[in-house]
């Protein structure tokens, strides 16, 4: 039950870039994804900028050696491409030696076909195949067998902390020995149905986001897949394998406020963090950064930084959010913000919140402006918060 | 990792909400799919409340207050569900404004409610619980996850108890897409008489089961879960009968050892060989079966893991739902197997004991 849980391979896959060495390079560039829409067949496609992975589905297909008649949903092909990634960075060669499991988080999973053949699927029904890859697990089963995991699958769906429920739900799997390794993550496309959905919200901002800044309009959507690959303490001992960091704490709890809305003293956001924190059994001046939710909404930056203010005082650590560079990835942002901490751990670096220009009069901070290159970054903490009030909060730190 | 089921909040195409009794007043269906029994709700939920949210919130909400109740809980330490497709009602509502309108003119009611973890946010906002909160989405796993979630939470002493739930539900517009597909019969059958048509394809259903779990024996505990295990994509019979002996054996019982072993037979001649190998071949024992009863869906392990405690708790199998009628032994119902699979991709064990 002590049992440590390494991270040994990662693996990602974004609007600023296709793998991890593309994703760093992004960011030491101060290179965001967001933009116009080229590949979502949308009616606000000249309106609101996402973030998209830089790849047609036609070209995920081929890049990945796949049969084209299979009904693979976005989510799937970015998915395997992430979590291929990840498996290669491990170093593992055989999947079938040790018990392996496959966990992804995802909330609109196939919808990107549906969406596309609904009403051929109530009709002649000619692309009614698309219906079986609609549901959340199509993704992850698919991804699974690509990599060749057979011992355990699942997939959590907590909209936009899906993919770290998915990591610490690995983490629990392996620390009470039902397995000795999981890739863990999420995988999330843009579709039709959740730009629409975010936008009768009225927090896309037109703009690029400023997350925590005075006059934050919103949110930008992005897309993508990252997966992580945990594995117990033994299974590192016995291989002897360089690993990246380790995932000393965790927590989840349950803002039970509103479906789409935080209480303004951010009080599950503070719950989970607090969480996380006494799991790791780390002090509060042992957090070198915070990989804040940060999207960008009024309600989310002011919650989460009350949150913040409310654990570590009126100083915290550093503070950004990356989602003004990868966009809001929903399902897939737990996944692909844990990455960015294990770099940021691995590289000794600190990331900018990119176009933050005012500080918030709330709050007694401002995040972080400038890359921090060759600084102390030995424990970092990320979080992730979806709708429902689904707070979670995990704790990376250097081995 | 054993816990203790101590409470059961169940909406079903049965009468089920009544915990004192147990399917002793069955319901034969008329339509082509097998609906809920409905509760009264305002017994349950304020009439404000109550119009603002759809079928299944209500459904929910109401199980979850039924389970609790019987449990003698009042704030759970997690509140874990599973579903297969979510809220498909508001789904099918918010995707058809956005294809009708050509996405505009929206309103984001439906949106806010087709995530699949607004089932268990809202029961957290009904208790006011700021536990650990989760939401699981993987076909005939997804109960299965929630259950082994909750399991984990109690056994890393996280949680004294947790709140389990799985739910799914039928719609028209679904049933009508799911007909084109080879999983649903096309000719008309009644449900009680499933397993005779020998035809592929089975009859939709749809379910809400809430379970409160304990790592403490008390009183009112319907049985205990002795451990839960998955299978993924078995290559052939054989592998069943494999990962069946190494679970029994690694929960230290034998095949010999099971009074009772229930199956989730759908009456698809593709895919129920693979029980029916087992009845004729691995097992010599007593068989229950239910979907005849509440039909397929996602989260059915749910209400299998329900009817299994039951018939632990009440000792008694109703005579409806066993399956080797000539060759039922009378006896104590001790030790039971739940054996379920979902299109033979998603295979689901359950264990339980007296």
């Amino acid at each position: 039950m002590s049992k440590r849980i390494f991270i040994t391979g990662i693996g990602i896959i974004t609007g600023i870039g296709n793998n991890v060495e593309e994703t760093l390079q992004s960011i030491r560039s101060g290179k965001t994804g967001v933009g116009k829409i080229k590949y979502l067949d949308t009616f606000h496609k000249d309106t609101i900028p996402v973030s998209e992975v830089n790849y047609s589905n036609d070209e995920l297909i081929a890049l990945l050696g796949l049969d084209k008649n299979e009904p693979f949903t976005r989510a799937t092909l970015m998915g395997i491409m992430a979590a291929a990634e990840a498996v290669k960075s491990a170093g593992i060669t055989n999947m079938n030696d040790k018990r392996t499991g496959v966990i992804s988080g995802t909330t609109v999973g196939g919808m990107d076909k549906s969406e596309q053949f609904y009403h051929d699927f109530l009709t002649a029904g000619e692309h009614i195949r698309y219906i079986e890859s609609h549901d959340c697990g199509d993704s992850t089963e698919r991804i699974a067998d690509y990599i060749h995991v057979k011992d355990f699958v699942s997939t959590t769906s907590t909209a936009c902390s899906s993919a770290a429920n998915s990591i610490m739900f690995g983490a629990r799997l392996i620390k009470n020995n039902r397995l000795d390794r999981v890739i863990a993550g999420g995988t999330e496309s843009l579709t039709k149905y959740h730009l629409n959905g975010f936008n009768t919200l009225m927090i896309l901002d037109r703009e690029l986001c400023k997350p925590f800044d005075e006059n934050r309009k919103g949110l930008n959507l992005g897309e993508g897949a990252a997966f992580v690959v945990l594995e117990s303490e033994d299974l590192v001992k016995e291989t002897g394998k360089k690993v990246f960091c380790e995932l000393t704490g965790y927590g989840n709890a349950c803002e039970a406020f509103h479906q789409t809305a935080s209480t303004p003293e951010g009080k599950g956001a503070y719950l989970a963090m607090k969480k996380a924190l006494d799991r790791s059994g780390l002090r509060i001046d042992q957090i070198d950064y915070i990989n804040a939710h940060g999207t960008g909404t009024e309600n989310n930056d002011i919650s989460e930084g009350r949150a913040i203010e409310t654990l570590f005082g009126k100083t915290p650590p550093p503070v950004s959010s990356t989602k003004s560079f990868t966009g809001h990835t929903t399902s897939a942002a737990g996944g692909v913000e844990a990455i960015l901490s294990i770099l940021a751990i691995q590289h000794n670096l600190i990331y900018p919140n990119m176009n933050f220009q005012e500080q918030m009069k709330e709050l007694s901070f401002k995040p972080v402006t400038h890359l921090m290159e060759n600084v102390k970054v030995d424990h970092v903490l990320s979080n992730s918060f979806g709708f429902g009030g689904n707070n979670s909060a995990l704790i990376f730190s250097r081995v | 990792m054993e816990v203790f089921i101590k409470g059961a909040g169940i909406i079903s195409p049965q009468n089920t909400t009544d915990n004192s009794v147990f399917l002793n007043d069955i319901v034969k269906h008329e339509k082509d799919t097998l609906n809920c029994v409905e509760p009264v709700y305002k017994e349950y939920i304020n009439p404000i409340q109550l119009r603002r949210m759809s079928r299944l919130i209500k459904m929910s909400i109401c199980a979850s207050k039924i389970c609790l109740k019987e449990a003698g809980i009042e704030n759970p330490g997690a509140i874990i569900s599973g579903t297969g497709l979510g809220l498909v009602e508001d789904t099918e509502k918010f995707l058809n404004s956005v294809l009708d309108y050509k996405e505009q003119f929206l309103t984001p009611t439906s949106f806010i409610q087709s995530t699949h973890n607004t089932i268990s946010g809202q029961v957290a906002i009904a208790l006011q619980c700021f536990n650990y909160n989760n939401t699981y989405s993987h076909r005939g796993f997804s109960f299965e996850s929630a259950l082994l979630d909750g399991m984990l939470l109690i056994h890393d002493k996280d949680a004294e108890n947790a709140l389990i739930g799985g739910f799914d539900e039928i719609t028209e517009q679904h049933h009508s897409i799911l007909k084109k597909t080879k999983w649903v019969k096309k000719e008309q059958v009644n449900h009680l008489d499933l397993l005779n048509y020998k035809t592929p394809g089975t009859v939709d259903g749809e379910g809400v089961s809430f379970i409160a779990i304990t790592g403490k024996k008390d009183e009112g505990t319907y049985a205990q879960i002795k451990n839960i295990s998955t299978l993924y994509k078995p290559k052939d019979y054989k592998e069943v009968e494999n990962h069946i002996e190494k679970f029994l054996s690694e929960n230290g019982i034998s095949k010999n050892d099971l009074d009772l072993v229930v199956l989730g037979l759908n009456g698809n001649t593709d895919t129920d060989g693979i029980y029916y190998n087992l009845t004729d071949n691995y097992f010599n024992t007593n068989y229950a079966y239910f979907k005849h009863l509440c039909g397929e869906y996602h989260t059915v392990g749910a209400f299998a893991l329900w009817f299994a405690s039951k018939c632990i708790k009440h000792q008694n199998v109703p005579e409806i739902a066993i399956y080797n009628k000539q060759h039922f032994t009378k006896k104590p119902i001790k030790n039971v197997l739940v054996y379920n699979h979902f299109k033979n991709i998603n295979h689901s064990f359950y264990l339980l004991n007296q």
